[in-house]
């Protein structure tokens, strides 16, 4: 007995390394040597740091952990007391289901449908930089009037007014998204052919996309510079003059919208990808055999067979565009003059720059009403996103 | 691995050939000659960031359109390690961005399996809620957000306003919302069946869950996990009102101090980008996969 265990004991590392997974690990060889040379990276420079102090690292792992475990107890807490009084006390039939849902709902009552109807009251009252303490400020339905009337009449912004905002929005949207199809559907045809290094196409093609936003508009915006900047520079290599691109109204939108054309393609390409692979090639022969030409089978067969996937992706891509409160931010400030703000960045603008609260939140919720009246009707015309109904 | 061997594998060359068989070679230029611009215009501001991030400091604006500079140097990243926050905003949004994850997951994986499983009453008012949350940007739910905060860390003391904690709690709205929507996509697709028959074998309806739906549900736990990763990681909207001091930057507030300090910064800016890019890219490239299959499995189906 004792020499079979020995045996064993002997043989199991050997066992392990024969049945282990090797085409996993190369094919996860990447992220691995990525990871390990971050793991090497900070452990080289970390100890030559200044603010990022043992002391503080010890001290916000600490706050965090306590925070997760707080939130554990929460939640043991709430199911404790769950049980007693569904389960014991009531006997109900759904007591089950409640428990499992209660957590996510206390946090979701929490974080979005108390500061929903929190803003509503907020676009009552006059809070502002002025009336930002309690007692300062108040509700009134006097206020609300006000604040909703200022929306449509008064400046939203330092000197804009809402309705060129939200005209600009829309162009700003219908534009981007027209491109974003265009531009990923002419892509995923080309790469569903049947094509060498397609897989390497699609990987560098998909960049735009797996790049932080952040660091994607702060870089396009330095590319848009006057003098230094690729684009000018391309233009001088082509010899065409210099465009202000970030000086004047006309050429910071278009900047701004080259910016997000490039950044949305890649989501619709991939989507528009899948969608094509899913459409049996019987279609097609059939088509051949009937002589159809190319166009005829684009318009007959692909581009309705494609629109379970296209409608739903760009219903996505148009309040993703809508709210691109990044690359407008980050690329042109709304600048120059307010004249590329969009709605979502007009709103942050006069909340947290000009820190008009009760006029800001009058904004949002007539914001939110414009884009769900959008949402709905889409969905109500295309059927998209049926499973709630189901 | 045997029966590979025992069949003789066509060369990689007549493979491609095979491959792109199908269409003139004339087309076939073209079509290639498309991608190949396609793909520099996606790849050619990435590599000029990376070549900016190389630059000697007298020469980092230069009107000149070479990806290497002739005298190459990392005095940027040097720049960036030792005498910015670098690592600092890197570790604080390293530490937003899991517990963000980790809670989104954990409160999600019950309450998806609630809406999966159970009629009771108020569930489709909950998945319209759901939905609604995902058309409403964050952008405005930021003044009530804000706002609460301010009231929640002047009425407790609990430092809402200013701190990680904050920010994690806010993303957490975002997270568990959608956390849900897509747990809820996937638990559909199980049949019921392995419950029930779990069941029979004498367990209870959560042993079935934790015993039986939850192992099968990994994969999708993991996209889940990972979306909220990637959602935490490069929002910027959310982090610039809870975090206005400097000691609690995320590398996205970070990085946006670096860009406004005019073109001083331009080069470190470049660095840091090139050095949180890398990870980010890898870890998008290698999950992108199972990325993209979580996006159909439960928010566009049908």
């Amino acid at each position: 007995m004792a020499s079979l265990s020995v045996t064993r004991a002997r043989t199991l590392p050997m066992r392990v390394l024969g049945e282990m997974d090797w085409k996993s690990v190369g094919r996860n060889l990447p992220m691995l040597v990525v990871a390990g040379a971050t793991i090497w990276f900070v452990a080289t420079f970390l100890p030559q740091q200044q603010r990022l102090s043992p002391e503080y690292v010890v001290q916000s792992a600490t706050d965090v952990t306590k925070f997760t475990l707080g939130l554990v107890a929460f939640v043991a807490a709430l199911e404790i007391a769950l049980y007693i009084v569904l389960v014991r006390m009531l006997h109900w039939q759904y007591a089950l289901p409640y428990m499992l849902l209660a957590p996510a709902a206390i946090v979701m009552a929490f974080l979005f449908i108390y500061p929903f109807f929190y803003n509503i009251a907020i676009a009552f009252s006059n809070r502002s930089l002025q009336h930002f303490l309690p007692g300062t400020y108040d509700y009134s339905l006097q206020y609300g009037i006000e604040n909703f009337t200022s929306v449509f009449t008064d400046k939203v912004l330092h000197d804009t007014g809402f309705w060129e905002v939200f005209f600009r929005t829309w162009a700003w949207t219908i534009i981007n998204v027209f491109f974003h199809v265009l531009g990923g559907l002419g892509l995923a045809l080309l790469l569903n052919r049947p094509l060498a290094l397609r897989g390497i196409y699609r990987t560098i093609l998909v960049i735009p996309w797996a790049l932080p936003q952040v660091i994607a508009a702060l870089s396009l915006r330095g590319e848009f510079h006057y003098e230094y900047g690729f684009v000018n520079n391309m233009l001088v290599a082509l010899g065409l003059p210099r465009v202000q691109w970030l000086g004047e109204a006309i050429p910071a939108f278009i900047a701004a919208t080259l910016s997000n054309i490039w950044l949305g393609i890649p989501f619709m390409m991939v989507v528009i990808l899948g969608g094509l692979q899913s459409i049996a090639a019987e279609f097609y022969e059939a088509a051949d055999m009937d002589g159809a030409s190319a166009w005829q089978k684009f318009v007959n067969i692909t581009w309705p067979l494609l629109q379970p996937v296209v409608a739903p992706a760009t219903v996505l891509g148009t309040i993703w565009t809508f709210n691109a409160f990044n690359v407008i931010y980050l690329i042109t400030q709304g600048g120059p003059a307010e004249k590329t703000d969009i709605l979502v960045t007009a709103l942050f603008k006069s909340a947290f720059e000009f820190y008009r609260y009760g006029q800001g939140a009058a904004f949002a919720i007539v914001i939110f009403f414009a884009l769900f009246s959008f949402s709905a009707a889409w969905i109500k015309i295309s059927g998209a996103l049926k499973a709630v109904n189901e | 691995m045997s029966t590979q061997t025992l069949i003789n594998p066509p060369s990689i060359w007549k493979r491609l050939w095979r491959r792109s068989h199908g269409d003139s070679p004339l087309k076939r230029a073209l079509i290639h000659a498309i991608l190949i611009f396609a793909c520099i215009v996606a790849i050619y501001p990435a590599i000029r960031v990376f070549s900016v991030s190389l630059r000697p400091g007298d020469r980092l604006l230069s009107t000149s359109l070479d990806l290497i500079p002739q005298d190459a140097t990392w005095a940027n990243y040097q720049r960036l390690l030792f005498q910015t926050d670098f690592f600092l905003w890197v570790w604080n949004s390293l530490l937003i961005t899991i517990v963000t994850s980790l809670a989104g997951v954990l409160l999600a994986a019950t309450a998806g399996y609630a809406f999966s499983r159970w009629k009771f009453p108020g569930r489709a008012p909950g998945l319209i809620l759901l939905l609604t949350t995902q058309m409403m940007p964050a952008v405005m739910m930021l003044i009530p957000t804000y706002l609460m905060f301010v009231e929640i860390t002047r009425t407790f003391g609990v430092p809402l306003v200013g701190s990680y904690l904050g920010l994690i709690v806010a993303y957490m709205m975002g997270s568990v919302a959608f956390s849900i929507w897509i747990l809820k996509g996937y638990y559909d697709t199980i049949p019921i069946d392995l419950e029930e028959a779990a069941k029979i074998d004498g367990t209870s309806e959560l042993g079935a869950f934790y015993r039986v739906i939850l192992p099968l549900s990994t994969p999708a736990l993991a996209i889940v996990f990972l979306f909220n990763f990637t959602y935490a990681w490069v929002e910027y909207p959310l982090a610039r009102v809870i975090l206005p001091k400097a000691e609690s930057f995320t590398w996205t507030l970070g990085l946006r101090s670096l860009q406004s300090q005019f073109n001083t910064e331009w080069g470190t800016f470049a660095a840091a980008s090139v050095l949180v890019a890398i990870p980010s890219l890898a870890l998008f490239l290698w999950s992108s996969k199972w990325l993209i299959s979580g996006l159909t499995i439960g928010s566009v189906k049908g």
